[in-house]
């Protein structure tokens, strides 16, 4: 009782504001539930019952077409090998998020793991037959660009950022002309360049495949955007560090490397996840140049006669799949962020 | 050491250099070979597609590849703009409300910055653009959402002033009003400073502001006529509409950013220290005058940069307006690009104008920057 007065009708506008959520609650909850539970549609092989009279929420569209958009085009008795690609990232991304595992061995099961990934994925000997890339799609291939593309772009990144802090004039143009050109415009455009500028680049005779196209903007498009967070980190290390290096004698590279770089790169964790949910985000855009990620078969499978008209449900559904990837990503780095924060002050009462 | 680094530059730049010339010279041979001219001569020619909306610059299908991309570049700025606007008043609003002591205000506005944040605004847009055109009905069962404001699943139809003598006068009147405010105000400064007596320039201003141009218009008799839009055939005539393509980009662009302004002025307000209102109190200001004064300029200080980069990230985000088919600058000069195969002339417009727009939005901020920043205090 006590709560309920201090916390919803602490003050008159207060009590209004709640008097008002209440009654929008009693006015849009109700039908809500109606459609999306009630009278919702869970399975059917077409969309008939869908199209009835009453019929709430379609999710039986989501039921029927949910290999082909957690996998694409990738061949239907082969949906395993891209499944169990999957299992194996999630593994990797837990492991990594958990501090226990922070040390060398996690980069050898990284690679361990893209390797199995690269032969689950494409097979061609072992017994598995091969699979182009051309026909990988899906939540396997938004998860592909995701980690593929911080792969790359993370240690370009940290040299950008490095750059744009050198002595070196020439260095450090090229870092700020790179840092500042991309993050002035938008993806899509970058995108656009690698789809149809990229192949004009090319000598004649040579060309390469949509996908590693569409990776390549997005590694120059991330690399700009980590490296002003890299800076940060950079910017925020006490001076004294530096200094302490440098009198300890150490040339430029063993300083970075040793003293530098582990600090600053710890102070950047935070934001280097949130940019990481940005550029998790950003994958969806390939569906605008083509190419077969979780929204662009979503998009495909509505194309369908028999199913168009859903989108609502269909967009509700990969709503559901990114927002559990990137919600868990924004807590784990809130929770770091907290964890770190603690370690910090807890240091400096010791001194 | 310095020759050492002198030469790794000079090596550095040399490879720059060449992997630039050797990327130009294939890009030259490969549009030789495709016979594709290089230039922007196209611009003048005939674009000969149709563009959905151009409002303010009459278009047609006549007209060249140029006024076109004009168009676009208007559609551009018009979702932009109004996507600002709204982003920042639903934004400060949602900001505010996670703040409240209310708990039921602060979890729900806590539940749509966790929501929305976490979504792609692509997905957004889709999933906007599927519920006007899909599941809002047709123009003839349209919903009256607010008297005369129709929603059907050809876009928004809703009634707007007709034009009359009077607003002419009305504008001359609002620009007076805010001149004589302005002097009000400065003259109340100086009294201020003069004689310790306080002058309530705001509401004045509000005053001459609003004041004038109503008592233009009361004075002419009130000429208020509504265009309503009414339903002739199987659409809406007359009043204005908002295509389904403007109000799914506006909405998601608006609701999207929004989330994001709602934790950055949650974090502005949040950043001024607790003693600075009480010090303001035991001077003996007033609570408005506390907020206006010392809690508004600090929290100011820490919100206005990142604001200004979400407004950026409107801007460029507007771009997907591609994936909904909403004629913006990236639609059209894709459409253009197409069409004549000047991919890299259609590029490079296209980066153009969002790096003119970034680089005099960062220049502008970096004045403001050093403008606002604590004196004596570095960067």
């Amino acid at each position: 009782m006590r709560w309920l007065r201090e916390n919803l009708f602490g003050s008159w506008p207060s009590a209004l504001a709640t008097l008002a959520i209440l009654w929008l609650a009693w006015m849009l909850v109700p039908p809500l539930v109606e459609w999306a539970v009630v009278d919702a549609v869970w399975s059917a092989p077409d969309s008939r019952p869908c199209r009835a009279e009453g019929a709430g929420a379609c999710w039986a569209l989501i039921a029927e077409k949910h290999r082909f958009i957690l996998f694409g085009t990738y061949p239907y008795e082969q949906h395993w090998r891209p499944g169990l690609g999957i299992l194996v990232l999630l593994v990797l991304y837990v492991a990594s998020a958990m501090r226990r595992f922070w040390r060398p061995a996690l980069a050898l099961a990284w690679l361990g793991g893209l390797a199995l990934i690269g032969w689950l994925m494409w097979g061609g000997f072992a017994g598995l037959p091969y699979v182009e890339n051309e026909r990988w799609g899906g939540l396997m291939l938004t998860l592909l660009l995701a980690t593929f593309g911080i792969a790359f772009a993370f240690p370009i990144s940290i040299l950008l950022a490095l750059g744009r802090r050198s002595q070196l004039p020439v260095v450090r143009a090229l870092s700020v002309l790179w840092i500042e050109l991309v993050r002035g415009v938008p993806l899509i455009s970058l995108l656009f360049m690698a789809s149809v500028m990229l192949p004009l680049f090319l000598p004649e005779g040579v060309s390469i495949d949509k996908l590693l196209r569409a990776l390549i903007a997005m590694i120059v498009f991330a690399a700009a955007y980590l490296a002003e967070v890299v800076r940060g980190g950079l910017q925020a290390m006490p001076h004294g560090q530096e200094e302490a290096a440098d009198a300890l004698g150490l040339p430029y590279w063993r300083k970075t490397l040793l003293v530098i770089l582990p600090q600053a790169l710890r102070i950047a964790i935070p934001p280097l996840v949130n940019t990481f949910i940005a550029f998790f985000k950003d994958t969806s855009l390939v569906v605008i140049i083509g190419l077969f990620d979780l929204l662009t078969s979503i998009k495909v499978a509505l194309t369908e006669p028999a199913w168009s008209g859903f989108g609502v449900e269909a967009y509700l559904f990969a709503s559901l799949v990114y927002f559990a990837f990137c919600f868990a990503m924004s807590r784990y780095s809130q929770d770091l962020e907290r964890e770190l924060e603690r370690g910090r002050t807890h240091v400096l009462r010791e001194n | 050491m310095r020759a050492r680094a002198i030469a790794a530059q000079l090596a550095l730049l040399a490879a720059v250099a060449f992997v630039l010339w050797y990327l130009a010279s294939n890009t030259a041979h490969n549009l030789e070979a495709r016979k594709i001219a290089s230039g922007f001569g196209f611009l003048a020619r005939e674009a000969g597609f149709e563009i959905g909306e151009a409002p303010f610059l009459a278009y047609g299908a006549a007209d060249s590849y140029a006024r076109a991309i004009l168009v676009g570049l208007i559609n551009t700025f018009r979702v932009a703009l109004i996507g600002i606007v709204l982003a920042t008043v639903i934004g400060t609003v949602v900001g505010l409300a996670r703040l409240s002591r209310n708990w039921l205000l602060s979890k729900l506005a806590t539940g749509y910055v966790e929501l929305l944040r976490n979504v792609p605004l692509l997905v957004q847009l889709f999933f906007l653009y599927a519920v006007i055109t899909e599941n809002l009905p047709g123009p003839r069962q349209a919903l009256e959402a607010l008297p005369a404001v129709f929603l059907s699943n050809r876009g928004i139809a809703f009634p707007v002033l007709e034009a009359h003598a009077v607003h002419a006068w009305m504008g001359a009147a609002l620009a007076a009003g805010a001149v004589l405010a302005l002097l009000a105000a400065r003259w109340g400064r100086r009294r201020q400073a003069r004689t310790g007596q306080p002058f309530p320039a705001l509401g004045v201003g509000a005053a001459l502001v609003l004041g004038l141009p109503l008592a233009v218009f009361l004075g002419a008799g009130a000429p208020l006529a509504l265009a309503r839009p009414e339903l002739q055939g199987f659409n809406f005539a007359g009043g204005g509409t908002l295509t389904p393509e403007f109000a799914a980009l506006t909405g998601g662009l608006t609701l999207y950013t929004a989330a994001f302004i709602a934790e950055i002025v949650r974090a502005g307000v949040l950043s001024v220290d607790r003693g600075q209102s009480e010090a303001a109190y035991s001077l003996g200001l007033s609570r408005r005058r506390t907020t206006r004064l010392v809690i508004l300029p600090q929290a100011l200080r820490v919100i206005v940069p990142p604001l200004t980069s979400q407004y950026l990230n409107l801007t460029k985000n507007s771009s997907l307006a591609v994936a909904i088919g909403y004629p913006d600058l990236v639609s059209i000069a894709n459409t253009t690009m197409n069409q004549t195969g000047q991919a890299i002339e259609g590029i490079a417009i296209i980066m153009a104008v969002y790096l003119t727009i970034s680089l005099s939005i960062s220049a502008l901020m970096n004045w403001y920057n050093r403008r606002i920043a604590l004196k004596g205090a570095r960067r």
